[in-house]
């Protein structure tokens, strides 16, 4: 090639033929135009769906964005009361944290302009700071795109038609992968925590099941609950109803994951090896605990550990309290009773049997014998139903059957049964007399979804034939010629808004009386105590409201310093987990009124 | 006169620089004795940051690894975590990557066309094809959000689907740039400037090619035929039809041939996926990301990027983090151990010619 190439000299020049196009240059304002559908711009956050669940603070790599108290926001069940804060001059726009949002709240917008001289003023609130960005969103995360795993890994249970043949327990469990597969989904934001009557260390110890580590999850539940597997089995677990990830899908199965814990050791011994305790040295106090319920053998457990001399004063044959004589069998089995009972005893709790406070042993001998008293006593008396014929034989409250078949005797409920109330208890009487055979309809005031039954009893009650008739008021029994129970007669009722703004109340239909042949009559409409025991002396000091529940500060502490009290009796939730997050409170208050004073 | 020796520095606060990095040079008079590379400039310590973060997490880093040419980076390491895994990619998300990497290489030869163009001297033709790259990040946009850093290929397949109207859309700017392509090369290879700036300018031997590791295209452009798409097909590298072109010479001039024939196998490449793209899902979906841990192993994949083959080594624990990443970069051979070589002898004009010859990205370099 010489240098005087004309052709690739001239070759260039035709580059000319461009001056006269128009150029690519957009100028303002249009420039602020059209950015795509999806673009990653600035944040903007929901502020009413957004649960402060941080998990956006957790996954930015950048730590652009921290968790932030706002005036307007207050903590409540089920929400941090946090909102996450941006720094602009950090984030990355990767949207990350859109992706791991499990509420959806958090989205980037198409905006992308903003400048400031004050590094200070790209701290930006998403939603507060931009309110209007609402009508701009463009990278968002629906179920499909998102990473929270919304789907839970099914629970096997025993097929409907098979598991009422027997007392069986229902719920199978996870095995290993599956519990693993569970455990993954949770995200650790902590606001089951917050809600679980005893604080339990939930997501350590499902972040130990996710690893592998079965051992150090039991350890870690130990901690504060010693009765983990009937937690494990029948707990009300307020946990999964704030669960994060069941704001759009469905909550981590917090419950099982216990329970697969705790069958990880399957005896007495395994627990003690896995946990391996610390017991104290005696210092030299006793208490005296009144029922070997959830609460008392809670309270028992700890004080040992600390070096109490323990004695527990149980009415019945057996530990447990209501979870051994209440529960049904194919829902908490008496194995699992005895090998936490065992375990505890086997750490130094005394259990005297076949005590009952009041009758066996009087209050005062007890409250004079020991340094401290515990009460964890439960609800052992149903409320009646109030309705004609209701003691002739036939007629038969919930708690008083359960504990018949409880405790291994029989009775017989006949044909056809009918359950009056919507709970846990109702649930569990009709669900024992399927497996006697009987054909059983609940009669319940409200609708299902007003239930305050575990929506998985429910559903295990359906699943078992159990029919439900909803807005039903009882208004009589009627006795038979034998003095039996013969049918019951009850209102259909319409449900009405409550003015006041509570939940809709039922109201009966005139001239709607329906009447149900039965041969049985369970009343399941509520509990209370029996305070038989309670010398009149003491009852100046310890408070009883309204005849009920006994009155106590945060330690659990009565008006008489030295008795405590816990459970039932004392909480209004009546459920298990309340009375061990009492039992380990009344322990701190103990050690403190006893040890620390 | 005796000419003097003297040190000169380019970089790394210098136009001709890909980056920022430094290059030191001894020159007598216009010619350089030798030179050294010297970079820092930038150091991020990106193996170790993704060593700190979880698997999923280090994935918005992966492409700060190279800004012209970022998606190789997230292709390689969620090939490679797929790998120690086992995580199969559904076959749609498949095709979706193969497309993303085309266009990827297609909008890094619109910058090699402005930067190689510019480093000669002639500015025009700069202008013009960073421009026309705007319309492949229009594409970028909307499907991934970004336009530069697209944070898009992820472990299990890609982050969202195509969204409606891209098919039309990356069709009709194929056609346009297609058409744009002929105007270039009338710019560029018609040029007699340019052929004589690249003709015999930094060349390397081939038969020292291999020796010294050269990839991509300046090993091409040696006459040795070499591409991890076809020697080591990975996504649907092999269900498709293109060819690998060639050149001889191992100078510029070589190398820009082979790119010139290269962007028009990635126009059909990506032609070619679109047609055949699958329905189905695009995305295998990996675990919650905080709790997603990887099985014990070791794993080295391979991807070829635009400056050429780029590898990933990843080795896991068995935890929620990797235990190691190491990068291995084309721009690490090329700048380093390759660049002091072939600028021996060279103008000083010629280094950063030379520079964009190579394709070397310094963030790559000090990873």
């Amino acid at each position: 090639m010489s240098f005087f190439d004309l052709k690739g000299l001239l070759q260039p020049l035709t580059g000319i033929r461009q001056f006269g196009k128009k150029p690519h240059t957009i100028k303002l304002p249009d420039l602020l135009l059209n950015t795509a559908d999806r673009y990653r711009g600035l944040h903007h956050n929901d502020l009413e769906a957004c649960i402060g669940c941080g998990n956006c603070s957790t996954i930015c790599q950048n730590e652009a964005i921290d968790m932030i108290n706002l005036e307007n926001i207050e903590h409540k069940d089920g929400d941090s009361g946090l909102r996450p804060r941006v720094d602009n001059g950090r984030c990355c726009w990767c949207a990350l944290c859109v992706d791991v949002c499990p509420t959806g709240s958090l989205n980037l917008t198409k905006d992308y302009i903003f400048t400031s001289e004050d590094a200070n003023d790209f701290l930006w609130i998403p939603g507060v700071d931009n309110p209007e960005g609402n009508n701009n969103l463009s990278f968002t995360s629906d179920t499909n795109t998102s990473l929270s795993m919304y789907q839970r890994v099914p629970m096997r249970e025993l097929d409907g038609k098979e598991r009422v043949k027997s007392f069986a327990e229902v719920v199978l469990g996870y095995s290993e992968e599956e519990a693993r597969r569970e455990a993954q989904r949770c995200i650790s934001c902590g606001l089951c925590t917050n809600v679980c009557p005893d604080h339990m260390h939930i997501p350590e110890y499902i972040n130990a099941i996710a690893k592998g580590n079965d051992a150090d999850a039991l350890k870690i539940i130990y901690d504060n609950n010693p009765f983990p597997e009937m937690c494990g089995k029948v707990c009300t677990r307020r946990c999964e109803e704030v669960c994060a990830i069941e704001v759009r899908g469905e909550a981590v199965a917090i419950r099982w994951l216990k329970r697969y814990a705790t069958e990880t050791a399957p005896t007495a011994e395994k627990i003690k090896e896995i946990v391996n305790p610390v017991i104290k040295e005696s210092n030299g106090f006793k208490v005296g605990i009144i029922g070997a319920g959830p609460a008392g053998l809670t309270a028992s457990y700890y004080l040992a550990l600390r070096g109490f001399d323990v004695t527990i004063y149980e009415a019945q044959a057996h530990a447990g309290g209501m979870t051994m004589y209440g529960i049904p069998k194919y829902r908490f089995p008496l194995d699992s009773i005895d090998k936490q009972v065992d375990y505890m005893k086997s750490i130094g709790v005394k259990i005297k049997y076949n005590t009952k406070v009041g009758k066996d042993i009087s209050f005062e001998d007890l409250y004079k014998n020991n340094d401290a008293i515990f009460a964890g006593i439960g609800f052992q008396n149903a409320w009646t139903l109030g309705i004609e014929n209701e003691d002739i034989p036939g007629s038969i409250p919930a708690v008083d059957y359960l504990n018949i078949i409880n405790r291994g005797d029989s009775y017989d409920v006949g044909k056809k049964v009918v359950v009056i109330g919507g709970g846990n208890v109702a649930i569990d009487g009709a669900r024992v007399s399927k497996r006697y055979g009987a054909d059983v309809t609940i009669l319940y005031r409200r609708r299902v979804e007003d239930m305050p039954a575990d929506w998985e009893e429910i559903e295990g009650a359906e699943d078992e034939d159990i029919h439900i008739a909803t807005q039903t008021i009882p208004t009589r029994i009627i006795k038979g010629d034998d003095g039996k129970v013969k049918a019951i007669e009850y209102l259909k009722a319409n449900m009405v808004a409550d003015d006041k703004g509570g939940r809709p109340r039922p109201v009966a239909i005139e001239g709607s009386e329906t009447i149900l042949e039965c041969d049985t009559v369970i009343g399941a409409i509520g509990q209370e105590a029996d305070y038989s025991w309670l010398p009149e002396s003491f009852k100046d000091k310890i408070e009883v409201k309204r005849g009920m529940m006994i009155v106590v500060n945060e330690f659990n502490q009565t008006g008489d310093h030295k008795v405590f009290a816990g459970g039932d009796a004392v909480n209004k939730t009546a459920d298990a987990i309340s009375a061990i997050a009492d039992g380990y409170a009344a322990v701190i208050g103990i050690e403190n009124y006893l040890v620390k004073k | 006169m005796r000419e003097k020796e003297t040190t000169l520095y380019i970089g790394p606060q210098h136009p001709g620089i890909t980056g920022n990095m430094m290059v030191k040079l001894k020159v007598t008079g216009d010619t350089i004795i030798s030179s050294s590379t010297h970079v820092g400039y930038l150091h991020r310590a990106f193996e170790k940051l993704i060593e700190q973060r979880n698997w999923l997490q280090s994935f918005t880093i992966l492409c700060r690894f190279c800004v012209p040419e970022p998606d190789p980076m997230e292709l390689t390491y969620a090939r490679a975590v797929e790998e120690l895994e086992g995580r199969e990619v559904p076959e749609r998300a498949k095709y979706i990557r193969v497309m993303v990497m085309e266009l990827a290489r297609l909008q890094s030869f619109m910058l090699w066309y402005a930067g190689q163009s510019g480093s000669a001297g002639l500015y025009t033709l700069g202008q013009w094809s960073v421009g026309d790259r705007n319309y492949v990040l229009d594409l970028f946009e909307m499907l991934t959000g970004g336009r530069v850093y697209h944070m898009y290929i992820w472990p299990g397949g890609v982050r969202r689907d195509l969204p409606e109207g891209f098919k039309e859309k990356t069709l009709k700017t194929m056609d346009y740039l297609e058409k744009r392509l002929d105007q270039y090369n009338q710019m560029l290879f018609d040029n007699t400037i340019f052929q004589k700036r690249a003709q015999g300018v930094g060349v390397i031997p081939k038969d020292k090619a291999i020796e010294w590791g050269v990839v991509g295209a300046p090993l091409r452009g040696c006459g040795i035929k070499s591409d991890v798409r076809i020697d080591e097909p990975y996504e649907v590298y092999d269900k498709l039809d293109f060819i690998v072109p060639t050149a001889e010479g191992g100078d510029i001039w070589a190398r820009a041939l082979v790119r010139k024939e290269e962007i028009r196998q990635s126009i059909s490449i990506i032609r070619q996926v679109l047609d055949k793209m699958p329905e189905g899902e695009y995305y295998n979906r990996v675990p919650n990301p905080m709790k997603w841990t990887i099985p014990a192993g070791q794993v080295y994949t391979r991807t070829e990027s635009v400056r050429g083959e780029i590898g990933f080594y990843v080795a896991s624990d068995g935890s929620d983090k990797p235990r190691r990443v190491h990068v291995k970069g084309a721009a690490y051979t090329h700048g380093v151990t390759v660049l002091d070589k072939v600028l021996k002898g060279q103008n000083i004009a010629d280094v950063s010619f030379i520079l964009n010859s190579l394709g070397v990205c310094p963030p790559e370099i000090e990873r």
